[in-house]
């Protein structure tokens, strides 16, 4: 090696930018204790406020008492809907199209619904208050089971839209009907089924459960009357889109109102929506004229905020006897409890469910969404995945095992045989969306072939023998999964929240020195965006990962963008990130060339620094042209160096991933013990291979509790029965695998650095790959289906029913 | 309600603080002496992020009364190391990115100190067992698991000092 090319190397490594697995900035505050959550926070003369919530899952309100709570000393307000409704803020608008109440407005509506906001001087007396207002209730019928929403004697819910026909989503056909959402050609779908030689037909129910970050919502309102400014701090994914609702709501001018999201505690969609403890906590403060604390306690964050999936798709697939496949048809019943709150971009009531045709080339296909009111907490947020994709890639991920049992064939082949192929892409999937980049095909054989497939099939073959001959009383389960992702909501001309296209953006400041600081419209809530974003500038501008400062979350000083969910900040504000970079090479360039004396065309950029061409010890560095910029005048450019960008994406991304899971399964106690995770993402450019790899662990373990326990049950009278980490089930260390990770990378075509987003990936294709492999070890005995969440009880059940135990 | 005088000695220096009864050590360190770096995630005793050391054990301070802790030592996350010479779990944490969003952090970090010095030579299932009362959502533990076996390892060495 030469050593100019050396030194490119060196000058290359120096700036940590794409590809390297940088160190993460945050981590020196989080492991010193020095994270700066919510909670954290204290101002002087703080209040705290606390809930009074319903026991009941449906109930008129008599009255409330609040003599005694007000009595009690430090107690400052105690605040019901009758307060709140002068202000019109009873209500508020959903993310849905339909409106929620804030506190309790003539009756409740699920359990765990907000009746009161107590406001005191400390936690305890807030507390100590709760348990003093009296609420008089009169029990109503309570609806639990969507599939008796529509019977002659269901109970009418939402009496206040008992009479609408029309909701945000189209007609709707009864009082607990919210919409009906389709997608696709229905009666071509029909047709394709009605005529195929095969079709497999199941029942998959996915479901509810909550994305339970281990910090909990939380908000700090402080109202200042002498500046007439709000100030809101909390654990908001969408800071910017908090600060227009607040304003549209209170009344208060956007400008003064600053949010802020300050370090955040987990989020996996939990911190998307806008909850009753903000907007109380915001009137307490205004009413009180002091800062106003609300933060959830563990029960109410289960029970309350935001809880996902709760789908039930009632499928077919269709195919002709070699496994080609002709058509799939799909009817979801979605559950979407007592007030439409998903969190959805506007036109897509039901996300992005129509990606559920999945990694295949499926001709015709049919999809009908019906959302429906039960009593219980309104959410419907995507817990760790794009709208609703996790949803459509279980789906499609257990009717080709449906389909591979009913075709006699091996679940691999059948995908391989129906894979959208490469030279397809762009590809247009019958309900809809162009699939911008993919190779299936090489990434499933890669995966095949690192966990030798076909010998672990001859091994699952020899363990049936064995357990029919009573030589064991294990089985060994195989769980397949290949899974297309859309994500990086999203092109503005489809995707809006509350009519705010998903745009996002970056501005960026280089200072005379030649550092930088950059800001976005994301927020981090352990992703590392101040490590990441970093390095997408330092490549497109040639100043080191480590002299730019990323910020976010602080709307007076950062640009407007949609937040961060839905695995879009990479998408969309990564791509703004490396758009404005672009500007701020373009106007360097000209002072470059200004500097050396040429014209701008006679440079080329590498990798710091401007080199006239054929002269390579001719150059101008990032730095020198920075210092420039503020220190000399520049004829006809301005002087500083700053730059911001507005990305609109022309298209979504499409990760995809093909993981495989080998469990084996303990028939008498229902025990399952992981051998083996394999898992393969394509989420094109990788920017940090290790902030990459932590992502997918953790997604899969999320997606190991969804699958093997973690579920928010109801008993028949709307009674939360997981109401606590007592029994909502979060794997620990001891139950979690070890898993292998591994890559193929086939870049976005339309994002300027080909990147898709990668966080959400392993619990959209985790999901369906652990429930698979429980599966998948009772097929020999006949097992077409089982219902998640496959905890033990469960699959010592099934074992049962098939007859093992005897 | 009544407040009781507490002498504790937090992170090596001697504090004075007031407490109710039913006043739990979790609300008095946060919000009375300002150590944020225990947190609150549960309330139930499950999810760990609120571990401290008292007297050498390990103790989720969500669910001990302030007034139990009178005359205790207590190290949290604020005391095992600092700016200029983190603890080395606090370094081997940062190295095999075994944290995302840092709110299970101090615990973690606070619970596998008081692992290692039980035991300096744990095994990866030792670990796993060791640090299972402390909850993590983001990353998956392995990497954890990794950190804290990197630790004990170094701390292991002869030259090493913790």
């Amino acid at each position: 090696m030469s050593a100019a090319e050396e030194t490119m190397q060196e000058r290359q490594a120096a700036l940590k930018g794409l590809g390297t697995s940088r160190k993460r900035v945050e981590d020196a505050r989080f492991t010193q204790g020095k994270g700066n959550y919510v909670d954290d926070i204290k101002m002087p003369n703080m209040l705290f406020g606390d809930f009074v919530r319903s026991q009941h899952a449906h109930a008129r309100v008599v009255s409330i008492d609040k003599t005694a709570a007000l009595e009690l000393p430090g107690v400052v307000a105690v605040l019901t809907a009758e307060d709140l409704e002068p202000l019109s803020l009873h209500w508020m608008p959903t993310l849905a199209g339909d409106k929620q109440m804030v506190l309790a407005d003539g009756k409740v509506l699920f359990q765990g619904q907000e009746v009161a906001f107590v406001v005191a001087e400390d936690r305890y007396i807030a507390a100590d208050a709760v348990d003093l207002v009296k609420v008089e209730y009169e029990e109503l019928p309570v609806l639990v089971d969507p599939f008796k929403a529509e019977l002659p004697d269901a109970p009418v819910l939402r009496e206040d839209i008992a009479d609408q026909k029309e909701g945000a989503h189209g007609p709707r056909r009864h009082p607990n009907h919210i919409f009906t959402w389709e997608q696709g050609d229905k009666a071509a779908a029909e047709a394709v089924i009605e005529e195929a030689p095969v079709v497999a037909e199941e029942m998959v129910y996915y479901h509810r459960t909550h994305p339970c970050p281990m910090e909990t919502c939380g908000a700090v309102a402080s109202m200042d009357k002498v500046n007439g400014k709000l100030t809101l701090w909390g654990t908001f994914q969408a800071p910017h889109v908090v600060r227009t609702v607040a304003s549209l709501l209170s009344g208060i001018a956007e400008h003064n109102i600053r949010v802020v999201s300050p370090d955040i505690g987990g989020g996996f969609g939990n911190k998307v929506g806008v909850y009753p403890g903000y907007v109380c906590s915001i009137v307490a403060s205004i009413v009180t004229g002091q800062p106003v604390k609300w933060i959830e306690d563990r029960m109410e964050n289960l029970s309350a905020t935001a809880f996902a999936r709760d789908y039930w798709m009632q499928g077919k697939i269709a195919a002709t006897k070699e496994g080609k496949i002709l058509g799939l048809w799909c009817h979801t019943t979605a559950d979407h409890g007592a007030f439409d709150a998903c969190a959805d971009p506007t036109k897509y009531p039901a996300g992005f469910m129509n990606i559920c045709t999945g990694s295949y080339d499926i001709p015709t296909a049919y999809l009908a969404v019906d959302g429906i009111y039960t009593n219980k907490a309104p959410g419907g947020v995507a817990y760790r995945c794009s709208f609703r994709v996790t949803e459509a890639a279980y789906f499609i991920e257990r009717m080709i095992e449906v389909l591979a049992i009913k075709l006699n064939m091996d679940a691999a082949d059948l995908r391989a045989l129906n894979f959208i192929k490469k030279e397809q892409f762009p590809y247009q999937s019958a309900l809809g969306w162009e699939y911008d980049s993919g190779d299936y095909h090489t990434a499933w054989n890669k995966a095949l072939d690192a966990v030798d497939y076909r010998g672990l099939r001859q091994q699952q073959s020899q363990q049936v023998e064995d357990f029919k001959a009573g030589k064991t009383r294990k089985l060994m389960g195989i769980g397949l999964c290949h899974f297309t992702e859309i994500v990086g909501a999203g092109p503005v001309k489809n995707c809006d929240i509350l009519g705010m296209g998903m745009f996002d953006s970056c501005e960026i400041r280089i200072h005379p020195t030649g550092s930088a600081i950059a800001r976005l419209g994301t927020i981090s809530q352990g992703q590392g965006h101040a490590t990441t974003f970093a390095q997408i500038l330092a490549t497109e501008i040639g100043i080191s990962a480590d002299d730019i400062t990323i910020e976010e979350g602080d709307t007076d000083t950062a640009p407007y963008g949609l937040g961060t969910y839905g695995s879009r900040s990479t998408p969309v504000a990564g791509a703004a990130t490396a758009m404005a970079g672009r500007k701020i090479r373009a106007k360097a360039q000209m002072i470059a060339a200004y500097l050396l004396e040429v014209h701008d065309n006679d440079l080329e950029w590498e990798i710091d620094r401007f080199v006239v061409k054929g002269a390579p010890e001719r150059f101008k560095t990032m730095k020198e042209v920075a210092f420039a910029s503020y220190t000399q005048e520049i004829p006809g450019v301005e002087p500083g160096l700053e730059a911001v960008s507005y990305y609109d994406p022309p298209n979504m991304t499409y990760p995809f991933g093909a993981y495989i899971c080998v469990m084996d399964i303990d028939v008498d106690t229902g025990v399952t013990d992981i051998r083996k995770f394999y898992a393969l993402d394509d989420c094109g450019t990788r920017i940090n291979p290790m902030i990459i790899e932590g992502q997918v662990h953790g997604g899969l373990t999320e997606a190991l509790a969804i699958a093997l326990g973690q579920e928010i049950a109801y008993d028949e009278l709307g009674n939360v029965k997981t109401g606590s980490l007592m029994d909502f089930f979060i794997p620990t260390s001891w139950e979690t695998p070890n898993y292998e990770t591994d890559f193929t990378e086939t870049p976005s075509p339309h994002h300027p650095i080909g990147a898709k987003g990668v966080g959400e990936s392993p619990n959209v294709g985790g999901v369906p790959a652990f429930s698979n492999a429980i599966n998948d070890a009772f097929r020999a005995f006949g097992l077409t289906h089982t219902h998640m969440p496959h905890d033990h009880w469960r699959i010592w059940k099934t074992a049962n029913d098939l007859g093992l135990h005897s | 309600m009544s407040k009781t005088k507490l002498t504790l000695n937090v992170n090596g220096k001697s504090v004075e603080a007031e407490a109710e009864p039913r006043e739990l050590l979790i609300h008095v360190l946060r919000e009375q002496l300002e150590i944020t770096g225990p947190h609150i995630g549960c309330e139930t005793s499950h999810c760990g992020a609120c571990t401290v050391e008292i007297d050498g054990r390990s103790v989720k301070s969500c669910t001990m009364f302030a007034i139990q802790a009178q005359g205790t030592e207590i190290t949290t996350i604020e005391g095992l190391g600092n700016p200029d010479k983190l603890h080395v779990l606090q370094e081997k944490f940062k190295e095999h990115h075994g944290l995302q969003c840092g709110y299970c952090t101090p615990g973690m970090i606070t619970r596998a100190h008081r692992l290692l010095e039980e035991n300096p030579n744990p095994t990866e299932e030792d670990v796993r067992f060791g640090i299972a009362g402390n909850l993590c959502r983001c990353t998956g533990y392995q990497n954890i698991v990794k950190a804290v076996l990197a630790a004990a390892d170094e701390l292991n060495q002869p030259e090493a000092v913790a």
